[in-house]
């Protein structure tokens, strides 16, 4: 069937079985920075926004889709990036393979924390419990996270 | 003073990486490959009376349909190491009987997912279900053979005994175990057992082959042993291994799981027999049901000691499951015993008896930690127990039993191959240090045994210490190449494989500290069987030391190069020649050129030379880092779930090349070892399907899950190590399930000799 997908600004008319999922569709585009991670919706690897709501593609059908907005890493490009400097600095990226997904989740907690620059670790650590990390710890990524909301917001977080 | 090692350098990769830049096997696929799925057993085990693939066939777009009925059979090991292997040749490429759920039935390739699903529901197969064995303790006596084929072996005299479900025996001693306890003033024995967790990298095994323009057949795989994953498709496939390409891309995690080729096989053969690009990407579940565990052993210790706290000697009886295949089975079990008993040298007699045994579950295979991880639950929980039992502080029975710097075992001698009679010094060695420096960061002494929080929540504290090993003496080989590059830059070829873990950059910090260079003059290429030179691969915890070695030897001489041709372009000899990493330097008169300049000029212009050096390096000494965890766990007695509070650990790996990277190894590893002791609950069902095949129902710590923690490093140096390292990626997950178990025993009186603690478990134990 025929859907309409807005991804990163783009308009696409895609031709996609009604069973298709969205990370599918994603990749079949050459959306590669999206991945999977675990077919069950557990461990945020395959993190996108959909209307800007942090969604996992793995799990939702693109037929559902038709006429939504999706952005995807190569989206925010920029702010990635930004954000990805700071996780880097920790050498919390590691195999890198889950930093996507996490940063769409960073992005996403930044829009729904009332403050950003009053965000509490517990409030990062509810918007990211989704994104799983074999690699790093999580220690260093909630350093990152911490550094990286206190240069943008200023220093009130805790 | 050095300037590149023992700094915090970002990832040279990293920014790529955290921007989803498409870098991965999968990202890398050509568009047109066929796409790969796997008929997999229900059945635990069972023999095949009939395949039909004639509907399958038939349907449009099925390209290859594979079954023991068309594919060669000649038996091989999937497991990565060096060739001849220890593990036994028991797997078939595909074979008459299927040995547990999840074991490869037939192979579809078609021209996408969709049309591959659909053709393997049409496969049709008629199984003879045969009882399987489901129970690893009465393997061994057990009258089924999970093995009953006649034309398996192995290559070395490991006790390989499959008519007893037998694939391996360990055994090792020193000193009279049996006189020794008999002199000894307290004696107990115990045992424990650990699960078979799961590897859980985010990125799941797969892979994709071509032709390339030689008709040779190139594999792109998720893979840590590039090298011996083309010998390993070479003797399966029953090609020459010069017909085969092996490249890694950047990979998403491995953790052991891609020590073992798996997924590369399927692809390999289906682009060999079709002659088109083919590719596998394995679903979460296949890599549950479908590839390898840490192998779940059990352990019973028996430890003799003196009323002062003096062990005196230590009898281990182990039993290791390694499921289907035996893949990785003696190296495991070896290593649960060789690299755990000489934490306590002092004791005049110590004994291993180990064996493996065949089981119709999911094979075991390597898992970060490799063995060590479970023999070091075993025998530090029974340390902590004995130091319970004499009624003294864990940290003193430590103090006076564990090996310490400067100081040797007759243990190093029997389990190093090549080394001889001579005493090995374990010169680099500070668990002394990491002990007394966590006592102080967790403060002991103010809290231990247990703190009472609430009426209902207790805080107990634990601690344990470890080793493990950095490479393989005498076994591992590692090797480097040098080019230099007009402009004054290098090339740093390297076959090692960086799984995220940073070696890339760890390699070219040594490389540019050797040379005496800046980091971004090196630019790193590993992990391609055609472009880089040899290298055993990422496991063993062998990449800083043994890679690292191989690493500077070939730098150096790249810098004796530079020296020898700078005296041609001087017209001088080599004595009165410098270089500092800039300039070349002709110390009579001061003449100098800049290596930008030089590199230009002798390709163009003067000499008209390659400067290309290589190196390689294969470790003769022990050189194990060590390190001492502490853990503080809560526990709520009216649940029975135990939380870790703070886990503290203190390592000693050298000199950390890296120290920023060596802190998240560490990190990392932390919490692989709280997963382990606390989460990673492992079910099989009755007849033998594992039930906990998905992130749902296997639970991996999310960041809620794990406390704070605190790593330290040790101030240590190796001298055989470059710039004084040894490793880091394995000891650090050894320490964590002892120490927390005996933090819980600390906090509610609960021994669990069985992981993980799970809250059911600890509430059992309180309430029934």
């Amino acid at each position: 069937m025929q859907v309409n997908l807005k991804i990163n600004g783009r308009e696409h008319i895609v031709d996609v079985p009604p069973d298709e999922f969205l990370l599918t569709t994603l990749r079949r585009l050459g959306y590669l920075g999206t991945r999977q991670g675990c077919d069950t919706s557990t461990c945020g690897v395959c993190t996108v926004h959909v209307d800007g709501k942090a969604v996992l593609s793995c799990t939702i059908l693109t037929c559902r889709l038709d006429g939504h907005e999706i952005t995807t890493i190569e989206g925010v490009e920029k702010e990635a990036e930004i954000i990805g400097k700071y996780l880097v600095a920790e050498g919390v990226e590691q195999c890198g393979y889950c930093s996507p997904g996490l940063i769409m989740s960073i992005l996403y907690l930044e829009k729904c924390v009332q403050n950003p620059a009053d965000t509490t670790d517990e409030e990062i650590l509810h918007y990211l419990n989704g994104n799983l990390c074999r690699c790093s710890g999580y220690e260093g990524q909630l350093r990152a996270i911490k550094k990286y909301l206190e240069v943008k917001y200023g220093a009130g977080s805790k | 003073m050095v300037r590149v090692v023992n700094k915090p350098f970002d990832k040279i990769d990293g920014l790529s990486l955290v921007k989803g830049k498409p870098l991965y096997t999968d990202d890398l696929c050509p568009a047109n490959a066929l796409t790969i799925k796997v008929l997999r057993s229900p059945h635990a085990f069972a023999r095949i009376k009939n395949i039909d693939t004639t509907a399958a066939e038939k349907l449009p777009g099925v390209e290859c349909i594979l079954t023991y009925k068309n594919v060669h059979h000649k038996p091989f090991t999937r497991a990565g190491q060096c060739h001849p292997e220890l593990s036994p040749y028991d797997k078939f490429f595909l074979d008459e009987y299927v040995r547990h759920v999840g074991d490869d039935v037939a192979i579809v390739a078609a021209v996408d997912e969709k049309t591959a699903l659909e053709a393997l529901k049409l496969v049709q197969v008629e199984y003879e279900v045969l009882k399987p064995v489901l129970d690893f303790e009465t393997a061994e006596d057990n009258p089924i053979q999970v093995h009953p084929e006649d034309d398996i072996f192995c290559h070395m005299p490991v006790g390989f005994d499959p008519k007893h479900n037998v694939a391996c025996r360990v055994n090792l001693a020193s000193g009279d175990v049996e006189s020794v306890l008999e002199d000894c003033e307290v004696v107990i024995t115990r045992t424990y057992k650990t699960q078979p967790q799961a590897q859980a990298m985010m990125e799941t095994q797969r892979a994709f082959a071509y032709l390339d323009s030689y008709r040779r057949l190139v594999i792109v795989a998720s893979t840590q042993i590039p090298f011996h994953a083309r010998r390993i498709l070479a003797t399966a496939l029953d090609i020459p291994v010069s017909r085969i390409r092996v490249i890694k891309p950047r990979i998403g995690g491995g953790f052991g799981a891609k020590q073992t080729v798996n997924a590369e096989l399927y692809p390999a053969l289906v682009t060999l027999k079709t002659g088109k690009p083919s590719k596998i990407v394995y679903t979460r579940s296949e890599v549950f049901n479908a590839t390898t565990t840490r192998h779940a052993m059990k352990f019973t210790i028996t430890l003799g000691a003196m009323r002062d706290g003096k062990i005196r000697a230590i009898d281990v009886k182990a039993l290791s499951n390694t499921g289907a295949y035996g893949e990785h089975a003696e190296t495991t079990l070896g290593a649960a015993g060789k690299k755990v008993l000489p934490l306590y040298n002092k004791a005049e007699a110590v004994r291993y008896q180990g064996t493996a045994v065949y089981t119709n579950m999911v094979p075991g295979g390597a898992l970060r930690g490799f063995g060590v991880t479970q023999g070091t639950y075993a025998l530090e929980s029974a340390v902590n127990e004995l130091a319970a039992e004499l009624g003294m502080d864990p940290t003193v029975v430590r103090e006076i039993n564990m090996i310490k710097k400067d100081e040797t075992t007759p243990l190093l001698n029997i389990t190093t191959k090549g080394w001889g009679t001579e005493p090995m010094y374990m010169d680099s060695c500070m668990l002394e240090y990491c002990v007394k420096r966590g006592k102080e960061l967790i403060k002991w002494d103010e809290k231990y045994p247990r703190r009472q929080i609430s009426p209902t929540k207790v805080r107990g504290l634990g601690m344990a210490i470890a080793q493990q090993g950095s490479g393989l003496p005498n076994i591992d080989m590692a090797a480097a190449t040098i080019k230099l590059n007009e402009d004054g830059f290098f090339n740093l070829l390297i076959g090692a494989t960086d799984l995220g873990t940073g070696a890339d950059t760890v390699m070219a910090q040594i490389a540019a500290e050797t040379l005496g260079v800046d980091l971004e003059q090196i630019v790193v290429y590993s992990s391609d069987t055609d472009a880089t030179p040899f290298d055993t691969g990422a496991y063993a915890s062998s990449t800083t030391y043994t890679t690292g070695n191989a690493v500077i030897e070939a730098a150096l001489k790249m810098k004796e190069e530079i020296i020898k041709t700078g005296a041609l372009y001087f017209n001088t000899t080599p004595e009165k020649i410098i270089f500092d990493g800039k300039y070349i330097i002709y110390t009579d008169n001061h003449e100098k050129i800049s290596l930008s300049e030089f590199s230009k000029k002798i390709t163009y212009n003067l000499l008209h030379t390659q400067l290309s050096t290589s190196g390689s390096f294969v470790p003769k000494k022990q050189a194990p880092p060590y390190m001492a965890g502490f853990a503080e766990v809560e526990v709520d007695l009216e649940t029975g779930k135990a939380e870790v509070v703070e886990f503290i650990g203190i390592v000693d790996c050298g000199t950390p090349i890296n120290p920023k990277l060596a802190r998240i190894q560490t990190e990392g590893g932390i919490v692989k070892g709280i997963g382990f002791a606390l989460y990673e609950e492992v079910r099989y069902s009755p007849n033998g399907k594992l039930v906990t095949d998905n992130f749902m129902d296997y639970k991996i710590p999310t960041r809620r899950d794990i406390g704070k923690i605190t790593v330290e490093f040790a101030p240590s140096y190796e001298n055989t190590g470059p710039y004084g390292a040894k490793s880091i990626g394995e000891v650090v997950v050894n320490t964590v399930a002892p120490a927390i178990m005996d933090a819980i025993y600390n906090a509610c009186g609960v021994r669990i000799r069985e992981l993980p603690a799970t809250p059911e478990k600890i509430w059992r134990a309180l309430n029934c």
